[in-house]
């Protein structure tokens, strides 16, 4: 076929691209796929895919849609974007889940190969919405992709169910096209993946590269699209999701402090990932344990620490409410534990696939007793790394169980990262104690257990197999220094009050917070922390984008909080607090801080939108300069800025 | 310390491979701790006590590289009171902490110390999932039959129709036997033995410190505070002779004053307790205890000679005693297999990744 038509290249600043299709259709496959080809080109992104909890939803169904979203670009951005540009459709249910998602004049690409009047039926459709009109506000490309799809992988010989099954390779081999992506690796890949199965293998590759060629020679698109490699830091970079780049942080943290690992773990979404990465590296003295439940998990991590290791384990949010106790017993033991909460929307079992962030006051509180420990939060898929080092770090050198927060959104989502040099990390000192430490009444040198390093408030360690610094620990109070049981008032009142103490401490080594406020003269910080730092930042831009003045800072540190975060929200007038739960870091800081901070709260199980957080910003910027509620336009210019208006390239 | 012949051959792998030797013969007293032990007047737990202090010399291993995780209960209180290394965890949660320490630490004798509710109530899939593993460490459980540290309500191995504070009208539950427990769970080695009884005592200490894997022992422990004279029956010279059924490996199993009692094998898969003089072929109708056997019912079978009201009979002994890689030794192979064939892993390169690309 030779093109009449010729092709004409649009240049675009960035695109937001969402596969959909059933379960068994392989989005999150196309979706890793072109995420990978996009990264190798160098444009920055950012991924969210969305999948039912149900392995395989009767198929055709509308709760069985599966979909992966990402936005790419030719400049830095912070979220996978609020509303597609481009959405292909495997089949009429992932159109009708998807379709208010797209904004009118967006493409939208079908597969026409199940638009029977049975299935359209089964999922509410009286009509073909391909034949009706309904679609007119699109660009919609009706193809029969499986149709085209078999055709192209005929010479192997496969059944029909087997061939149609390339079709997503077919449709992402389009795309490709479409986005002038480089398309080696997609092929390296397919090779490796189906190296056992040849004719599988064959099928994948010949689908794909039809699908591209399609692009090609058929006269259905007249326009392609380039999006320049973005302007990054110098630096080598990869991409990496939240959980890989968790479990990744694990191992650099317990490196860096020279500590074998063990995690103990009981699968649960999202976190099972974490385990199987972990369950990997064994080469590195990472020891997985899959234990019975999640309170075992992190009953043999704490054992593992008892005995000088790097306990760890990892869980969302119901398996959290199992560890609670053995995590208390980790504060009164006083040794290093990581809790990694990949939160999920709750309560019980919730919506599994979904975000939220509404365990923080869980593992703030959510054990007896005073029982105070450190919370740390990811911001970015990519911080995920950072903050487990950093976990490490305040673990092993104050002894203490830390907390780790991420969310499905981290935990599945992916952004390109700046590779760190090993060296560049901290290295971390478990200063285990080797020696006697005291002398007693009779003067023979002794080990005292609970003795404190007068800086950090952190007690010595010394563990199992260390001669003459035998001792016994345990969940009951200890007396001062011995460790010895002790039901004494005043020395339980200092014990509790010593505990918090440590932990308060710990706010002297970290970094004090960072507020973005380019000239200074924002009356209104919004603050954030975990997830919506994406987001948040996304409304940023566009609030400054159309003139607004506004702060922003994100919290990487709940507990404790960055020693300046008083003075930081004292400055401004007001500070606006966008949360995925119903306002429970607004709880917090109201509490110590006594500043009525404003909550704004959507607990839907997705990400917060950059637009429904800019019209939020503008709003409060212009009451809190005293606009009247019907005069003010800020929140509704910055939220409807439209897609080409580099909002999100503002800064 | 002497000790009664439980007919078991060496030749297992050493429970205690792996764990240096001390440097010198050790004594009791190294073993006694600084803390005033504090469980009632004429509490089992002493006992047990003084007979493990006596029989951990015996190991000839350094005691720092003892490790004692125990759970909630009287009986729990027990690692305050040795001079090793001690955990004193949260309830029923002690095999789970032992089985992350014992694999972080293949240098260690990591024994846990339990008690009945502690283990068969609150911890009871901690117990479980510990002996089907077989993970390298020691589970001491101290069946009394009652919550003691409580204050006397009813245990999952109360006799049914018990009276306690929670019982007013009798309990209503059917205990569980911890012995057939462990068996169902597929333990490695599993015995009985008895508070007051410290030759045999320590002769089981001994064998389950050996045994590499889980080694599981119930010990009857009476609590003359909330459940007195429960185990009078097999302790009380007038009535033990009938009442303990003696497990000799390589013995034909026979009891009873003048040994008129004897187990015969009795219908499918079970066995049964009989006059001697009422069988066949006299003597030579007994079973001959055989603690190797691989399947688990013929262990099972012996469990179930006990009695689950008030105690009247029971086997004392090792039930049980069969190889398996224990879970720790296995999970460490890995490691090793995994550093030798891929070499000790290297960060950079590990978060580097294969697909990369830069930015000049
Ligand atoms: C989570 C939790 N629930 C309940 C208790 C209260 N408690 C402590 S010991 C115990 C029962 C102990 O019985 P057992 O294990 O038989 O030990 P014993 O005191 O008889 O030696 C209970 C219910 C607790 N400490 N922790
Ligand atoms: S209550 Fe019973 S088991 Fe507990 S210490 Fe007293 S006698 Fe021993
Ligand atoms: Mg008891």
């Amino acid at each position: 076929m030779i093109r009449t038509v010729t092709i004409e290249v649009k240049q675009l600043d960035r695109v937001v691209i969402r596969f959909a299709g059933d379960s068994g259709d392989g989005m999150q496959l196309t979706g890793d796929r072109f995420t990978a080809e996009t990264a190798s080109f160098g444009n920055d992104l950012s991924t969210l895919p969305n999948f039912p909890a149900e392995i395989r939803a009767p198929a055709g169904t509308l709760p069985g849609v599966s979909s992966f979203q990402l936005h790419f670009a030719d400049h830095d951005i912070l979220t996978p974007g609020d509303a597609p540009d481009v959405l292909i459709a495997m089949n009429p249910a992932a159109l009708k889940a998807n379709l208010e998602d797209v904004p009118r004049g967006a493409t939208v690409i079908v597969d026409t190969s199940d638009f029977t009047p049975r299935n359209l039926k089964r999922i509410g459709y009286d009509e073909n919405p391909l034949e009706n009109g309904e679609l007119e506000a699109y660009h919609v490309v009706a193809l029969n992709l499986t149709g085209m799809t078999v055709e192209s992988v005929k010479e192997f010989g496969l059944s029909r169910k087997d061939a149609s099954r390339a079709k997503n390779m077919y449709a992402l081999g389009l795309v490709s096209w479409l986005f002038q992506r480089p398309v080696d690796s997609t092929i390296t890949f397919l090779q490796t993946k189906f190296a056992g199965k040849p004719d599988i293998r064959d099928a994948n590759i010949a689908a794909f590269r039809a699908g591209y060629n399609f692009g090609e020679t058929a006269e259905e698109f007249s326009v392609r699209y380039e999006v320049k490699p973005a302007v990054m830091p110098t630096g080598t970079y990869r991409n990496i999701s939240g959980n890989l780049a968790l479990a990744y942080g694990l191992v650099a943290g317990a490196q860096r402090a020279g500590l074998a690992m063990v995690l103990g773990a009981y699968p649960i979404t999202p976190a099972s990932d974490v385990l199987h990465e972990l369950s990997k590296l064994k080469r590195f003295n990472v020891t997985t344990i899959q234990a019975e439940d999640e309170i075992a998990g992190v009953g043999a991590a704490l054992g593992a620490s008892f005995g000088g290791a790097l306990g760890v384990t990892t869980s969302s949010g119901p398996g959290i409410s199992l560890k609670s106790e053995t995590i208390g017993l980790g504060v009164m033991l006083e040794l290093p534990l990581i809790v990694c909460d990949i939160q999920r929307a709750g309560p019980s079992t919730g919506m599994p696939t979904k975000t939220e962030q509404a365990d923080l006051l869980q593992v703030m509180f959510g054990r007896n007793g005073e029982a105070p420990l450190p919370v740390l939060a990811a911001q970015s898929p990519a911080d995920c790394f950072a903050i487990a080092v950093e976990a490490t770090r305040i673990a092993v050198t104050y002894r203490t169980p830390v907390i780790v927060l991420s969310d499905g959104y981290l935990a599945n989502g992916s952004e390109p990262w700046q590779i760190p040099s090993v060296d560049s990390l901290p290295t971390i000192d478990p200063n285990f104690t080797v020696e006697p430490n005291a002398t007693d009444a009779q003067g023979k040198a002794t080990y005292l257990p609970y003795l404190r390093d007068p800086e950090t408030l952190a007690r010595a360690w010394a563990i199992p197999g260390t001669a003459g610094l035998d001792h016994r620990i345990g969940g009951l109070e200890k007396e001062d220094k011995t460790g010895n049981i002790s039901y004494d008032p005043a020395n339980h009142d200092l014990m509790i009050r010593t505990r918090q103490a440590k932990i308060d401490g710990i706010a002297r080594t970290i970094e004090p917070l960072h507020v973005d406020d380019p000239d200074g003269t924002a009356k209104v910080l919004v603050l954030g922390w975990g997830s919506t730092y994406g987001p948040i930042g996304a409304g940023v831009r566009r609030v400054r984008a159309v003139g607004g003045k506004i702060a922003q800072a994100h919290l990487r540190h709940l507990n404790p909080f960055p020693a300046n975060l008083g003075d930081v929200l004292r400055s401004y007038d007001k500070v606006l607090v966008p949360e995925m739960n119903l306002g429970q870091l607004a709880m917090l800081l109201r509490a110590k801080y006594l500043i009525d901070v404003v909550s704004y709260a959507q607990v839907r199980g997705m990400p917060l939108g950059a637009a429904e957080l800019a019209e939020v910003i503008g709003n409060l910027v212009e009451e809190t300069a005293g606009i009247d509620d019907d005069a003010r336009q800020l929140g509704t210019a910055a939220a409807n800025l439209t897609h080409w208006d580099h909002l999100e390239g503002a800064r | 310390m002497s000790t009664v012949d439980l007919g078991l051959p060496g030749g297992l792998p050493s429970g205690l491979q792996g764990v240096p030797a001390a440097d010198a013969p050790q004594n009791r007293k190294e073993y006694v701790s600084d803390q005033e032990v504090r469980w009632c007047p004429g509490c089992g737990d002493y006992a047990v006590l003084a007979a493990f202090q006596g029989f951990l010399p015996e190991l000839g291993i350094k005691r720092e590289n003892i490790a004692m995780v125990s759970g909630i209960g009287c009986s729990s209180r027990f690692p305050y009171y040795l001079s090793t290394y001690g955990m004193h965890s949260i309830h029923g949660r002690a095999p789970a902490i032992a089985t992350g320490l014992a694999t972080a630490r293949p240098d260690l004798s990591v024994w846990v110390v339990t008690g009945d509710g502690d283990a068969l109530s609150i911890g009871g899939n901690h117990l479980i999932h510990t002996l089907r593993r077989n993970v390298n460490l020691k589970i001491l459980l101290f069946n009394n039959r009652i919550y003691g540290l409580t204050k006397g309500q009813y245990s999952p191995t109360s006799e049914p129709g018990k009276v306690t504070k929670s019982t007013p009208m009798g309990s209503v539950d059917t205990p569980f036997n911890p012995v057939s427990l462990a068996l169902g769970a597929e333990a490695t080695f599993v015995a009985r033995t008895i508070d007051s009884d410290r030759k045999h005592l320590t002769s089981v200490l001994k064998a389950a410190a050996e045994h590499r894997g889980t080694s599981f022992v119930e010990i009857y422990q009476n609590c003359p505070i909330f459940n007195d004279n429960a185990f009078d029956a097999i302790k009380d010279p007038e009535t033990r002779d009938d009442a303990i059924i003696p497990l000799v490996h390589g013995a034909p199993i026979r009891f009873g004053t003048d040994g008129h009692l004897g187990v015969v094998r009795d219908g499918f898969a079970s066995l049964a307790v009989r006059e001697i003089a009422d069988l066949p072929g006299g003597e030579a109708d007994l079973v001959i205890h055989d603690a190797h056997t691989p399947d688990p019912a013929y262990a099972f079978a012996l469990s179930r000679l006990t009695d689950s009201g008030i105690l009247h009979q029971a086997p004392i002994g090792i039930f049980r005693s069969v190889d398996r890689p224990a879970y720790d030794d296995l999970v460490r192979q890995q490691i090793t297999t995994a550093t030798e064939s891929q070499g000790a892993g290297d960060l950079q390169s590990l978060i580097t990744g294969a697909d990369t690309w830069t930015v000049a």
